[in-house]
């Protein structure tokens, strides 16, 4: 067989996702099944003085109704990541809101009746009396709330300034916006009478924690709670962390002694779900007259909405330790204050930190460079970290590690995604357009990544009756190809073809000490740990087959699937499926004491990231009576270490380019002067559709082995986006004539207004509100 | 996102569709389509008490010529005049086909009716800028027989017709057929709700213009005929100078206070002023025929 890592290998999953076989959390269903309905706050600040639920309960079908009373005091959501000095204090996320609501959307009280209709005619019955106080919607505005205010950087940045001979400075803002998974979330919970427990379906992204936290909050055993493996219909870092509803829905479920099944809907969804991306910053750079980078400097104001969440601070901490990029900045200088406000809380989004410190970053050097009257190429170019400058410390830590940026050739990257540009002959489409008197423009970026963040994962490979290989990982399937990949990854352990491995990924009981899918580790992470069980187990096999063979385990091979004796091709063999019948209790070839069976765990640590790079490059044009932007054509050059699957790397980048056009032109999550938030549709949350989504061409390089795991392998579910802000913004502002943009979305409004055409309330709208 | 409870009738004829409205009262609302009305009874904006399904009634679905009268029956699909070749409906009333690709999405185009449309009155619709581009006469059926309403008299307000209770819409005729004429939209996505739209109808002869109407959408409550351009045009030699003007009073109708949303008015008023000048020269290149099923537009 040949080698599976590096093939174009169709997806595993695909067979049940595209045959309707797949089973999403609310597939799920149980006999005597309780629905739920979330009463949520319709002010964005205010005293809850009253909550009535008697006519609400008076309802036919209504088996319970909940409020805060109902719960033990004070639960509250814990922080899942972490930033050391910061501490969010009073400000976690209960659970059910009791004397205060913060935001318009946060849970006040649970309804659970016969069916979902009921459930949500009863909602619209509990009666809330809250007395509105003024809603705080602006990080910045001089009246805040700062739960976290912090720094991080290196380097004598004052030296770097005073002695610089330019200095450009560039206030950029990104709009709030968030991953919008196509299947809102879902949970199932079956209640277990035996032992108390719960078994639930349809967490994602994180179960191990959110056992963990479940545990602690319902105080019982970490062992009495079950979570399934589900498919998802999209994850991007909103979904499957610990919100109010992953505490409620099985604590119904055990006080109600029933299974109970929570489906949230869109409208929810755009309230209740993570939100993120919303930074003002106030960028500073130092540099020579030939445009060599001194120093940097970055304030930045990060808008969290009214709680901190399982996320803690880590995304404003992401966007400073990451700000520098893949540039020598020999001193830099970042400082954030982490606001809260009334709107939703915020978390992690695809990217996240990254996709707002590329964009400010990226239009901030553009800007430079056409005050420095140099080229934006070259002035990159003269600022690229290069091999020989490999590994590049960076004085400060990120996700509780050391910033290490591991190889890398960062300008040959550059090179090639340039010469893929001219071999398309974009700068001529671009010249052929101006010429014709239309607004073209090209647009670059450049962004460091980070990936494959332990500190461990922890996987189980076992060989099955039929000589198939299984896997227990600790990741989770989010849509994103996991699967295939681990199989892929196995497979070479045993020589055999994917077809031969079976993943189960996310199953707490199965595998216990997983840590997830987030932070583009799963392959880098999970794939080592598993590859590390597949080689015990292979080994097993090799040991055992040699017992059978009655030969030296080293003169055995394992290959295709067949343990044989070397260089003895007629010679007897045996196939998976005999060495597991010779592992089996009874088997005369099992030794004294030995355990049964052909399984193996194995835990890969890691404590450092590696840091995958890439180049966004677009082609727009913007419509000067519209001031509507299309974008005509996109390409991502990414370093990706080693693609185990090249076509998944490339459907990964492909995801991101679509989801960072709409944080780019579309995507806002917008609120009224008292808190009301506007977007809580698909009619104005703009997700990019097929239409406005460009083709995206892909340079895949593989020129950068990592070296912080075995399979070389970097991070690959985030650079898709992480440049497109900036690739957008600068490709606009080279359209209309601007150095750079102010702020993102590129809606209309502000297209114009940088255009100068439109005066008016419109034209204010540089943030987007019209 | 589940509507609130509802009783759910099916009628068979227009008769007895106007017999169950009178008799379940004014919260009872009829079924169409059901692109507009559902989503709001998901979201609980709209709360009828009982729907009136008029799917089953037959003899409502047709396009059909009479004369210089176009009548497009009741319960014909957007889909339907998106991809009629009829020479009936592109000699003189081109504009509907090509309009018609504006509307929505593949599915609402299949499933939205010309008739629930023009019931629903909003003032992005296309078929109600269309109604009041071509003068067109709405055939309402009600407790006492049909009446006729003119499109300048149906559109009331946001959302809000001449209908009285219990009226069923039976048939949209459009008058006076015009060689030149398109409809053009503007939305940040393909399929959205347009922020501003422009449809203009013209004759060109003896390189004059003539019998020019032209309709602002989503600026206003309703439709808004502009009849300062239309006088402009009348009898204006076609080309860009004449659409320059032409458009710079098409923007000048937007006005504070007209608009669902005044704080944008400055905008929309570049952007009318956009589309009217495109949509003059679109009109004046002529009528584009039948498009390609699935072709791009």
């Amino acid at each position: 067989m040949t080698e599976q890592i590096g093939r174009r290998v169709p997806r595993k999953e695909d067979r049940r996702l595209l045959a309707g076989h797949a089973r999403f959390g609310a597939d799920v269903q149980f006999p005597r099944m309780a629905h739920v309905r979330v009463v949520r706050s319709p002010v964005a600040h205010g005293t809850v003085s009253r909550i009535a639920t008697e006519a609400a309960r008076a309802q036919p079908g209504v088996i319970d109704v909940v409020t805060a009373e109902d719960l033990p005091a004070d639960l509250r959501i814990p922080v899942r990541l972490h930033v050391e000095g910061t501490d969010p204090g009073e400000r976690l996320q209960p659970v059910l809101a009791s004397h205060t609501v913060r935001y318009v959307g946060e849970p006040l009280a649970v309804v659970a009746a016969e069916d979902a209709y009921l459930a949500e005619d009863a909602a619209e019955l509990v009666e809330l009396e809250i007395d509105e106080l003024p809603a705080r919607l602006d990080a910045g505005s001089g009246d805040d709330e700062v739960v976290a205010d912090f720094g991080l950087g290196y380097g004598d940045v004052e030296s770097a300034f005073a002695g610089a001979a330019h200095v450009a400075r560039l206030e950029f803002s990104v709009q709030r916006h968030s991953g919008v998974p196509l299947e809102p979330r879902a949970l199932t919970v079956d209640y277990v009478p035996a032992t108390g427990g719960v078994e639930i379906f349809g967490a994602t992204k994180v179960p191990g924690f959110n056992r963990r936290v479940l545990a602690q909050l319902l105080d019982v055993d970490e062992s009495v709670i079950h979570l399934h493996a589900v498919d998802a219909g999209g994850g991007f870092g909103v979904r499957g962390e610990f919100y109010p509803e992953d505490f409620l829905v099985p604590w119904l479920a055990r006080r109600l002694r029933r299974p109970v099944s929570w489906v949230e809907d869109r409208a929810e969804h755009l309230v209740a779900v993570n939100h993120s991306r919303q930074q003002r910053h106030r960028l500073e750079v130092a540099a020579a007259g030939d445009g060599t980078i001194l120093g940097l400097r970055d304030d930045v104001w990060h808008d969290n909405g009214a709680y901190v969440r399982t996320h803690g601070v880590i995304v404003p901490e992401l966007t400073l330790s990451m700000l520098p990029g893949p540039y020598r900045v020999p001193a830099y200088s970042g400082r954030v204050r982490v606001a809260l406000t009334n709107k939703t809380p915020c978390g992690t989004y695809r990217a996240p930190g990254r996709f707002e410190g590329t964009a400010a970053r990226e239009q901030l050097l553009d800007l430079v460079a056409a005050e420095l009257g140099m080229d934006r190429v070259e002035l990159r170019r003269r600022n690229l970290l290069t091999p020989g400058e490999l590994p590049h410390t960076r004085a400060m830590h990120t996700l509780g590690t050391e910033l290490v940026l591991d190889s890398g050739d960062y300008p040959r990257l550059l090179d090639r995604a340039l010469d893929t540009v001219d071999e398309l002959g974009w700068r001529e489409l671009v010249a052929r357009g101006r010429a014709q008197g239309r607004l073209l423009g090209l647009g670059l970026s450049l962004f460091l990544e980070k990936s494959g963040l332990g500190p461990h994962d922890t996987a189980d490979v076992e060989i099955t009756s039929t000589g198939r290989v299984r896997v227990h990982s600790g990741g989770t399937s989010l849509g994103q190809g996991i699967e295939t990949v681990l199989a892929q990854i196995v497979a070479d352990e045993f020589g055999v073809s994917v077809d031969r491995v079976d993943v189960v990924n996310g199953d707490t009981t199965l595998q216990p000490f997983g840590t997830g899918s987030w932070a583009s580790r799963s392959t880098v992470v999970a794939g080592s740990a598993v590859r590390g069980a597949g080689r015990a187990v292979a080994l097993r096999v090799r040991e055992l087959g040699a017992e059978v063979l009655e030969a030296a385990p080293e003169d055995v091979e394992l290959a295709d699937g067949v343990v044989r004796v070397r260089g003895a091709a007629t010679a007897r063999a045996l196939d998976l499926a005999e060495v597991w019948l010779a592992a089996q209790p009874g088997s005369p070839w099992l030794r004294d004491g030995e355990p049964a069976g052909l399984s193996a765990r194995h835990r890969f640590a890691v404590d450092r990231m590696t840091y995958p790079y890439g180049a966004h490059v677009c082609v727009v044009e913007v419509d000067p009576g519209s001031g509507g932007v299309t974008v005509l054509r996109y390409l991502v050059a990414y370093e990706v270490g080693r693609a185990v699957n090249p076509a998944l790397v490339e459907g990964q980048l492909r995801g991101g380019v679509a989801q960072g056009v709409g944080g780019a032109l579309l995507e806002e999550f917008r609120y009224d002067e008292s808190g009301q938030p506007q977007c809580t549709t698909f009619m104005d949350y703009l997700m990019p559709t097929a239409s406005e989504v460009p083709a995206v061409e892909i340079v895949l390089c593989e020129d950068a082995p990592a070296t912080t795991n075995p399979l070389g392998a970097r991070g690959a579910g985030e650079g898709g986006l992480t440049g497109a802000g900036a690739a957008v913004a600068s490709a606009v502002s080279d359209a209309i004539g601007r150095p750079a943009m102010t702020g993102l979305p590129l809606d209309p409004g502000s297209v114009l207004a940088a255009l100068g055409t439109v005066t008016g309330p419109a034209a204010a709208s540089a943030d987007g509100i019209p | 996102m589940k509507p609130a409870p509802f009783e759910y009738h099916r009628a068979y004829t227009p008769k007895e569709v106007t017999e169950l409205l009178l008799e379940l009262g004014e919260d009872a609302k009829i079924l169409a389509g059901g692109q507009s009305l559902v989503p709001m009874m998901n979201f609980r904006l709209a709360r009828p008490t009982a729907l009136v399904d008029i799917n089953p009634v037959s003899g409502l679905d047709y396009i059909r010529r009479d004369g210089d009268v176009l009548r497009v029956g009741a319960l014909t699909r957007h889909r339907s005049v998106e991809l009629s070749t009829e020479p009936d409906v592109h000699n003189g009333f081109s504009v509907l086909p090509g309009a018609a690709r504006w509307i929505g999405h593949f599915p609402i185009r299949s499933r939205g009716t010309v008739g629930g449309s023009i019931a629903h009155a909003d003032p992005t619709a296309e078929w109600c800028l269309l109604a009041r581009l071509y003068d067109a006469e709405i055939v309402v059926l009600g407790e006492h027989g049909t009446r006729t309403v003119p499109s300048d008299e149906w559109f009331t307000g946001f959302l809000t017709t001449a209908a009285l209770p219990g009226e069923l819409v039976l048939e949209t005729r459009f008058r006076r057929p015009r060689r030149h004429g398109t409809l053009l939209e503007y939305a940040r996505r393909r399929g959205d709700f347009a922020i501003a739209a422009v449809a203009v109808a013209f004759d060109i002869t003896d390189n004059r213009c003539h019998d020019v109407s032209m309709v602002l959408g989503g600026v206003a409550n309703e439709p808004l005929r502009v009849p300062e351009a239309e006088a402009y045009l009348e009898g204006a030699e076609p080309g860009e100078r004449a659409w320059a003007e032409a458009a710079r009073l098409a923007a000048e109708a937007v006005t504070p206070g007209t608009g669902p949303d005044d704080g944008d008015h400055g905008y929309r008023r570049h952007l009318v002023g956009t589309l009217a000048r495109r949509a003059l020269a679109e009109a004046q290149a002529g009528p584009a025929g039948p498009r390609p099923r699935g072709g791009a537009s």
